[in-house]
């Protein structure tokens, strides 16, 4: 599944066309790049913002949006309260501000229909982000590949994208949802209610009717690193196992 | 052109000479990583130096210890933008790796290989003379799992990519052949002061 890129990615100024709080911290930024490009879910965009004084400073973002729904590419930015560009985009950003990005970039942490499945999604808090993607992009080709996504957060309202989730599921018969909430009781039974641990991706695969044939994983490293080591030992192979770990 | 109402961080005029363009400093190490993250048991641990598919030595845990080390404080810079200043590593030069298989570089080019099935080319240019190291230990310590503990190949001057993490052998190489990054759209090279980030950078 190596995507090796021909053309050349060149900088763009986009012009923001919408911004959509999704929870307290993080919202969706839609932006319109005068020549739209065809990305594949999981890839990244690179963001640069420049300084009077010309200093530059540079971000990678994961797209939100499935490939060929829209002609705009959604970003969804947490913001970080010592970051750099996070405050920037929530504090200062505004609709039609003209944002330079380039895209679409990465080959690793991808996957389409064609890919096929099952596919286990494992993601933590905003590392939900290239996972919506690719459940997205199934749900709009009405994939017949079995999709589950395990997506741990404190509560309900820090889970980003989640009426979104839910409302996949609802239409989507090969799609099922499993909540892990920490600080939290879930409303639904099937939901878990503690971090992340074997039994609970024992269980999860299980609902896939057959191993998975793909495996992603997106959060912190110190998620990724007890999600990925409890894949492991329930019988995934690492081969098998994509990650990806905000820096 | 400038961007609407950015500024960015305040920064030291120095910074300009050591972080490139496009970088950022950071005050913690961040780990990226392809894959699940393995473990390696230095009693079975190995590195395999070879000439294309002719291995040409192997050296066990013990004995890759017993050879000279080396301390460096170097500037990195990660592709993802972070860089970090002064970092301390102690490990085996390769220049000194080459010497204990009694051999000279036999062509331009090399492959790292990891224990995860990772790889990065490199050219033996800025392997060799003292420019970068199989590592052992970063900040006197012994390199963690994360960080690609055991060992870790060290190539400070280039994208941290480079410096595979659980590294496990070098292979001489006839051509430059692309490693896993530069397969899916990282540079071949790699140089962060071109900002050689991408394929067509």
């Amino acid at each position: 599944m190596i995507d090796t890129i021909n053309r050349e990615i060149r900088w763009q100024e986009a012009r923001i066309t919408r911004i959509v709080a999704r929870t307290k911290t993080l919202s969706s930024f839609f932006f319109l790049p005068p020549e739209p490009f065809a990305h594949r879910a999981g890839q990244h965009v690179d963001v640069r913002l420049t300084a009077p004084d010309g200093y530059v400073a540079l971000r990678s973002y994961s797209i939100a949006s499935a490939p060929n729904t829209v002609p705009e590419i959604e970003l969804a930015i947490d913001r970080l309260d010592d970051g750099e560009v996070s405050p920037f985009f929530h504090d200062v950003a505004e609709v039609g501000d003209e944002i330079e990005l380039r895209g679409p970039l990465g080959g690793h942490f991808v996957w389409s229909p064609t890919n096929g499945g099952p596919l286990l999604l494992i993601g933590g808090g905003s590392g939900v982000v290239p996972l919506l993607a690719m459940i997205r992009h199934g749900f709009a080709e009405k994939s017949d590949a079995r999709v589950v996504l395990l997506f741990s957060a404190r509560t309900a309202a820090e889970a980003p994208f989640l009426d979104d989730l839910l409302a996949i599921e609802a239409e989507w018969e090969n799609f099922t949802l499993r909540l892990a909430l920490t600080r939290e009781t879930p409303s639904r039974p099937s939901d878990y209610a503690r971090r992340i641990d074997g039994p609970i991706i024992t269980d999860t695969i299980k609902t896939l009717g057959a191993a998975p044939k793909h495996v992603f994983i997106c959060g912190s490293n110190a998620f990724v690193n007890v999600a990925a080591d409890r894949a492991v030992e329930a019988g995934m192979p690492a081969e098998i196992i994509r990650t990806e770990r905000y820096g | 052109m400038a961007t609407r109402g950015f500024t960015g961080r305040p920064r030291e005029p120095e910074q300009k000479d050591r972080v490139p363009p496009g970088q950022h400093l950071v005050d913690y190490f961040p780990v990226l990583t392809a894959g699940p993250t393995p473990h390696i048991a230095t009693e079975s641990w190995k590195f395999t130096l070879k000439v294309g598919p002719r291995p040409v030595k192997t050296w066990t845990w013990a004995e890759f210890n017993a050879l000279p080390m080396t301390k460096m404080v170097r500037d990195i810079h990660c592709v993802t933008t972070w860089s970090m200043l002064d970092t301390t590593w102690e490990g085996v030069l390769i220049d000194d790796l080459l010497a204990d298989a009694f051999i000279e570089p036999p062509t331009k080019f090399l492959l790292a290989h990891s224990y995860d099935g990772y790889s990065t080319n490199v050219p033996a240019a800025d392997l060799l003379t003292g420019k970068a190291m199989v590592a052992l230990k970063y900040g006197g310590k012994p390199l963690e799992r994360d960080h690609g503990g055991p060992a870790r190949l060290l190539v400070p001057h280039l994208y941290f990519w480079k410096s595979a993490k659980w590294v496990n052998g070098l292979q001489f190489t006839e051509r430059d052949e692309a490693g896993f990054w530069e397969l899916r759209g990282y540079h071949i090279y790699g140089d962060p002061w071109k900002e050689q980030r991408y394929t067509d950078d």
